[in-house]
């Protein structure tokens, strides 16, 4: 028995699926929406880094799906008692690595404990040691032999594994694709493995066999080891990056969605009507911009904490807690960050509005709205479009400062901020504590590099300008 | 000239009564003064009448925009928000909510801040420049392309990854420099190494790459070419007009930040111990020091409308065809 959760943050990222989802729909059918697209998908480089955005995507919304898990029943009761804590789709997969906590550090791939401790041996003697671990490694008799062999052997299966799963997939692509051109199914393996068909299908493959041997390898050692090792509570540093890619997900893309409607509607009423309400919506944005960013956020956060501390009915549980910090964060970054695509597009719309298009449809009284809407927008959509992709990757190593500094998402949500902050002083210990520190920023850096190339090849394809540079 | 100034100053007024305002009532509305005072006093057990001592200590104890009591202009004198701006006007910034006195801070720490700030900013745009002049001159070959996938990769790295590493491998491992700490005088030079190392190393990726796209597109321009069909040697063609005529679209990202500079980093400061401003305005954050805050947010704007207004000026210096009015 479950009891669906569904919070802010998840409400607003299923509307965003949806639109999404709603458009490549649309567009399928729409040839002049699909050629820029066909010529981003044709880049093996974007080609590569979409694959990493959709396994973080899908990683993202597994963990977007929330629900509280019953209590077992206890004698006369009556009423499903639900638990306090809130728990997602991803929870359930990752299982065992949310679970087995250790009692504090331990290094990755650890039999034993980080620090010594004190420990009372059969004969009841005293003796400083490090003690096993409570999980990791836990079903070898003689860590000091077994362990190299034990995960070689895992590596090895996951390798098998993950091969044979890409064998068949790679497979049932050539096929499908051999169908849709009506080719017989051997030349389509060869020009696939050459590399030499339209959509580089070859390096997709070869990205997702990457992460297929990735989750492989997890989903083998995971359940006997710490893979990345534990955290000062003892818990699996793996798991507290794979929840954190969540909330740098929704932090760089429901920040550019809450602020867009924003900076779309007023940087076209700025440009296109003029006068006086172009003056207002300047002096908006140059008001707004002439705040120091981080002051700002800061300043936003630190009311939103202390009207939390007094209204604290407002939250059934932690997370709902948590989740309003994040969204109210989304919020504030939003409003620090729509000045700039607001006057972007400002000024592209007072080059539009006086091309022949635009005069000829008002004089033939078209109305304001609809010349707005009709043609206006859409000539300006891919300027928004290149501004999201561009914001996405800063707005996520926003968030890491942000946290940092103490006005960033709530210290119980997992985020690469969190784990940076509570790292730091990690590097002071000897022997140096490293491993937090690394993993999140090897998944952070991941997320914002492919985010980065992708949104280079997305600016290729839709900016015409740029394109004649290179 | 000075009519457009005086023009800008004036323009610079409105913006400044927005910018009180809207922290005004980030501070004030969602919070009353009487949340402040529990919170600075400690949350539980605190009588009303030491939440109303705290009040008048800090004049905390009028309306918050309009005084009905009050007569005349008096009902929007007499108000928190008309004191408390109207001193921010006059840069008197009074004392902070622990008592210190703001502006003796921060024309103390102004100092250290700039100490790192200046020469990240100065050696950084002369690296950033060479480094994207030498992409731009050897454009579209494998230097050129390496460079700038070098660019990617480094701009995708967290800013907080390059100071972490950057104090464990100098000041830990090599034992070069100290790992944090402040010295005044002359002596500070060993602690400001290694902060204005990595600043301007954390920002090689992007400005490099922007540079050079701008460098890109002045080398395409007709009179490049006119240039080089006269037989200008590269070296000479870039530096003598490529550059200088990308130095307008330089100038427009680089001169906004100029004043500025005067805040600090915040990230830098705080994480090499340096009392600079930066780190004050973190301090104030964590102490939830709202007078620090306010102060702060105002002389922020302040500079960052000086630096609009420099902008404009400097485009007159390198671009004769522009003329204020």
């Amino acid at each position: 028995m479950i009891q669906p959760v569904i919070l802010w943050t998840d409400a607003l990222v299923f509307l965003l699926t949806a639109v999404v989802l709603a458009f490549a729909l649309y567009a399928r059918r729409r040839e002049h929406l699909r050629a820029p697209w066909r010529e981003v998908v044709r880049s093996r480089m974007a080609v590569a880094s979409l694959v990493v955005l959709c396994v973080y995507a899908v990683t993202g919304l597994l963990d977007s799906v929330h629900f509280r898990q019953a209590l077992e029943m206890q004698e006369g009761q009556v009423e499903v008692q639900y638990s306090g804590e809130v728990t997602s789709l991803l929870d359930l997969l990752l299982g065992p690595m949310r679970s087995q906590d250790e009692k504090t550090y331990s290094a990755p791939f650890a039999t034993r404990l980080f620090t010594k401790e004190t420990v009372i041996g059969p004969d009841g003697e005293k003796s400083r040691t490090w003690p096993r671990l409570k999980y990791g490694g836990v079903h070898l008799d003689d860590p000091a032999t077994q362990k190299g062999p034990d995960i070689a052997r895992r590596v090895a299966r996951a390798a098998s594994e993950s091969m044979l799963l890409m064998l068949i997939t790679g497979l049932l692509l050539a096929f499908l694709l051999a169908r849709k051109w009506r080719q017989p199914l051997l030349p389509v393996l060869r020009a696939m493995l050459r590399g030499k068909t339209d959509i580089p299908w070859r390096t997709a493959l070869g990205t997702i066999l990457v992460f297929v041997m990735v989750i492989a390898l997890i989903v083998n050692l995971s359940g006997a080891y710490h893979v990345l090792g534990t955290d000062k509570v003892g818990q699996d540093v793996l798991y507290q990056t794979i929840k954190s890619i969540r909330t740098g997900l929704v932090i760089g893309t429901l920040t550019t969605m809450i602020m867009l409607p924003f900076a779309v509607m007023l940087g076209m009423l700025a440009g296109y009507f003029r006068g006086w309400i172009d003056d207002v919506i300047q002096y908006l944005y140059t008001t707004l911009n002439s705040i120091p960013g981080v002051l700002l956020i800061a300043a936003a956060v630190l009311m939103m904490q202390v009207y939390v501390a007094n209204h604290p009915e407002m939250f059934e549980t932690m997370a709902e807690r948590a989740d309003v910090r994040l969204l109210f964060l989304c919020l504030i970054l939003g409003i620090t960050s729509w000045t700039g695509l607001c006057r972007l597009l400002r000024g592209e719309t007072l080059k539009l509005r006086e091309l022949d298009y635009v005069q000829a449809a008002d004089a033939f009284g078209v109305s304001k709205f609809n010349i707005l809407m009709r043609h206006l927008l859409p000539n300006l959509m891919h300027l928004v479009l290149i501004a999201v992709v561009i914001d996405f990757s800063g707005l996520v190593l926003a968030e890491a400062v942000l946290s940092y500094v103490g006005v960033g998402v709530d210290p119980t949500t997992m985020s690469w901020g969190n784990m940076i902050n509570r790292a730091r002083l990690e590097m002071a210990r000897e022997p140096v504590v490293w491993w937090s520190l690394l993993a999140a920023f090897t998944f952070m850096f991941t997320l914002v590099l492919a985010a980065n190339l992708f949104s280079d090849a997305v600016r290729d394809a839709f900016d015409p300008r740029l394109r004649t540079q290179r | 000239m000075l009519a457009y100034l005086v023009r800008r100053i004036l323009y610079a007024l409105p913006i400044l009564i927005g910018v009180n305002l809207i922290t005004f009532v980030l501070f004030f509305v969602v919070n009353t003064p009487d949340d402040m005072a529990r919170m600075h006093l400690g949350m539980k057990r605190v009588t009303p009448e030491a939440i109303e001592k705290w009040k008048v200590e800090r004049g905390y104890d009028r309306p918050l925009l309009y005084n009905r009591q009050a007569e005349g202009s008096g009902s929007l004198t007499d108000t928190i928000f008309f004191d408390k701006s109207v001193r921010l006007f006059a840069f008197d910034f009074g004392a902070s909510d622990s008592g210190r006195n703001i502006g003796e801070d921060i024309s103390q720490r102004m100092w250290p801040s700039l100490a790192i700030a200046l020469p990240v900013f100065l050696i950084g745009l002369l690296v950033y420049i060479s480094f994207a002049m030498l992409l731009a001159f050897f454009r579209g070959s494998y230097l050129d392309i390496s460079g700038v996938v070098l660019c990617v990769v480094l701009m995708s790295i967290s800013g907080l990854f390059y100071i972490i590493g950057g104090q464990y491998l100098f000041s830990k491992i090599l034992h070069l420099v100290p790992v944090s700490g402040y010295e005044p005088g002359w002596l500070a030079w060993r602690f400001v190494l290694l902060p204005v190392a990595i600043g301007i190393f954390a920002g090689i990726g992007s400005s490099s790459r922007w540079y050079r796209t701008i460098f890109l597109e002045e080398i395409n321009r007709d009179y490049v070419r006119t240039a080089r069909a006269k037989g200008l040697p590269e070296l000479r063609l870039l530096f003598r007009h490529v550059l200088k005529n990308a130095m307008v679209p330089i100038l427009t990202g680089v001169v906004v930040v100029l004043p500025t500079l005067f805040m600090g980093n915040l990230i830098l400061e705080s994480f090499f111990g340096i009392p600079g401003l930066g780190a004050y305005t973190i301090e104030a954050i964590q102490n939830q020091d709202f007078a620090i805050v306010r102060a702060m947010v105002f002389l922020g704007s302040v500079l960052y409308i000086l630096g609009l207004l420099l902008t404009d000026l400097s485009y007159t210096l390198v671009d004769p065809r522009i003329r204020l009015s």
